[in-house]
């Protein structure tokens, strides 16, 4: 299949942060990741376990907006946060700053006291990153969202975990950041955010000039992979027919 | 055995300015809107609320009814961002104590149980450490040695929840698929309200809906309100789905102050009757 989209390559990498998960709740935040964690439970990730996004875990692989076909648990708000203590769930959440810690902010722009922007307030995020691995989502890459600090810290990153004590590090895990330019981790000696893959059609410098700290560079900073075939049609013609992903991340 | 109908005016006429009051329902689904709206005609204020937080909270903020807002979101569901909790916080002139959501649920339940506090790794490195300087950790007196934080108990002085059918003695039933945290709001109340979409003869609660719908016992409550379309425009399914058109004319109204003095006229004026006929029946 020709004419591969920067979105399409998106939803395969948000995708790829529930490889090797297992049996545990993948929780997306945002068309993207939604798109992803299915495409992961439809070819390599088939243990996972999703929500309809209200108080369901369902079966099967279906499209953004539709029923899902078969309903095999109930999960209401209430016994989310159980789950969460277990830790057997994985979130990608979308953050509209992220440090390169990995501490990120969903609450309030500017200061707390007074905030420029307001936004939804910390939801569950402090107690996501203490408990179960958490990765994220920027749909758009820009020094505004990848900061020298964030103004929040809602989700807690390695530097914030590692001075709160054993207790906050315990089960404290920054999977992966996913933006519309490229894939990172925390895969280095002190835990500072790496530039793992630039997406097709960016370079390295797109990246750091849309970066507002200084990344660690993985030496030979590799090319994040295209969809495959049987991924693409899964996309286009089973989760997202509509293509709502391409509005979350337009052509460049 | 008691009966607790009441309507929506005597449950306000039980309130005070200044208690702390938590309501149910989550986001912009299943809120006690009728309740909320009778909070808007009375002269209650100075009020610390306890929400997961949708148009209950922006309602009163807007209405100048809380002094301090106690949630972890406040949000409109399929609009994220609640317009007047925006404008209030970008002011600068709200009182808040924002947790994590767990935080929040182990504050009700530590409530709920009587407890000063329940331990949780939720907050632990966050700067919710910092924006709440009254909270402390606490450590675990076993061997792990592990240090906790201790989220206080959130003790309320009345409960305001929403559900689909109740009985006059306060058994509430939820039909939809989540019950939220009603309960727990409802237990760790000094006094908790129940309105309801109708009231029915407790014999008929399980006639077509099994048993794990009764969510709310008559023991957790003091007053039961029949309302019909209470939580509109919130969701109440199965009852309704939330009317997405009037919460975008509320979003709308709320970004002009000459539009939100025309809808708090043309809708909050009157009583739940003319609510309803205006709002709930267009």
């Amino acid at each position: 299949m020709s004419g591969v989209t920067r979105a399409e390559v998106c939803v395969v990498a948000c995708a790829e942060v529930w490889r090797g998960d297992g049996e545990i709740l993948a929780s997306p935040v945002g068309v993207i990741p939604t798109i992803g964690a299915r495409l992961a439970r439809a070819t390599f990730a088939p243990d996972l376990l999703l929500s309809d996004g209200e108080a369901l875990l369902v079966q099967g692989t279906w499209a953004l907006g539709d029923k899902p076909p078969v309903i095999e648990g109930w999960l209401p708000f209430r016994t989310i946060f159980d789950l969460i203590y277990t830790g057997r769930r994985h979130v990608m959440m979308g953050p509209s700053q992220v440090d390169r810690y990995g501490n990120a902010n969903i609450s309030a722009v500017g200061p707390f006291e007074r905030p420029t922007a307001q936004l939804l307030g910390v939801r569950g995020a402090p107690g996501n990153t203490v408990h179960h691995p958490t990765s994220y989502w920027v749909s758009r890459h820009r020094p505004r969202s990848f900061v020298e600090r964030v103004d929040m810290v809602s989700g807690v990153g390695y530097d914030r975990a590692a001075a709160a004590g054993p207790s906050a590090s315990r089960f404290h895990e920054i999977r992966r950041v996913v933006s519309d330019l490229g894939v990172f981790d925390f895969a280095t000696p002190d835990h500072r955010m790496r530039l793992v893959s630039v997406h097709p059609g960016v370079t390295v410098e797109q990246v750091v000039a849309a970066t507002g700290f200084d990344l660690v560079m993985a030496g030979e900073v590799a090319r994040t992979r295209l969809p495959t075939d049987r991924e693409l049609e899964l996309i286009r013609t089973v989760i997202d027919p509509q293509d709502l992903r391409s509005r979350e991340v337009p052509a460049p | 055995m008691a009966d607790k109908r009441m309507t929506e005016s005597e449950v306000v006429a039980e309130l005070r300015s200044g208690m702390t009051i938590g309501i149910g329902g989550w986001g912009s689904r299943r809120k006690p809107m009728s309740l909320v709206r009778a909070i808007l005609r009375s002269d209650l204020t100075d009020l610390t609320v306890v929400t997961f937080g949708g148009p209950d909270a922006g309602f009163l903020l807007a209405a100048g009814k809380i002094r301090r807002l106690v949630y972890g979101f406040v949000s409109l569901d399929s609009i994220p961002l609640e317009p007047h909790f925006r404008a209030a916080r970008q002011a600068g002139t709200l009182a808040v104590s924002e947790y994590d959501e767990g935080m929040l649920q182990l504050g009700l339940h530590a409530a709920a149980c009587r407890l000063p506090f329940l331990p949780t790794r939720a907050g632990l490195g966050s700067d919710v450490m910092r924006v709440n300087p009254e909270l402390r950790t606490v450590g675990s007196p076993y061997e792990d040695g592990e240090e906790l934080v201790a989220m206080p108990a959130l003790r309320l002085d009345a409960a305001l929840v929403h559900v689909n059918r109740a009985d006059a003695l306060g058994n509430g039933q939820v039909l939809g698929v989540d019950p939220y945290f009603d309960e727990l709001f409802c237990m760790a109340a000094d006094r908790a309200y129940v309105s309801c979409e109708r009231i029915v003869p407790t014999e008929e609660l399980t006639v077509t809906a099994p048993v794990q719908t009764l969510r709310i016992q008559r023991w957790m409550v003091s007053g039961v309100v029949e309302a019909p379309g209470g939580a509109h425009f919130t969701a109440c399914d199965p009852d309704y789905g939330r009317d997405e058109a009037f919460q975008r004319e509320y979003v709308r109204a709320a970004a002009d102050p000459a539009a939100w003095a025309e809808f708090t006229a043309r809708y909050l004026a009157g009583e739940e009757p003319a609510y309803r006929a205006g709002a709930v029946a267009g």
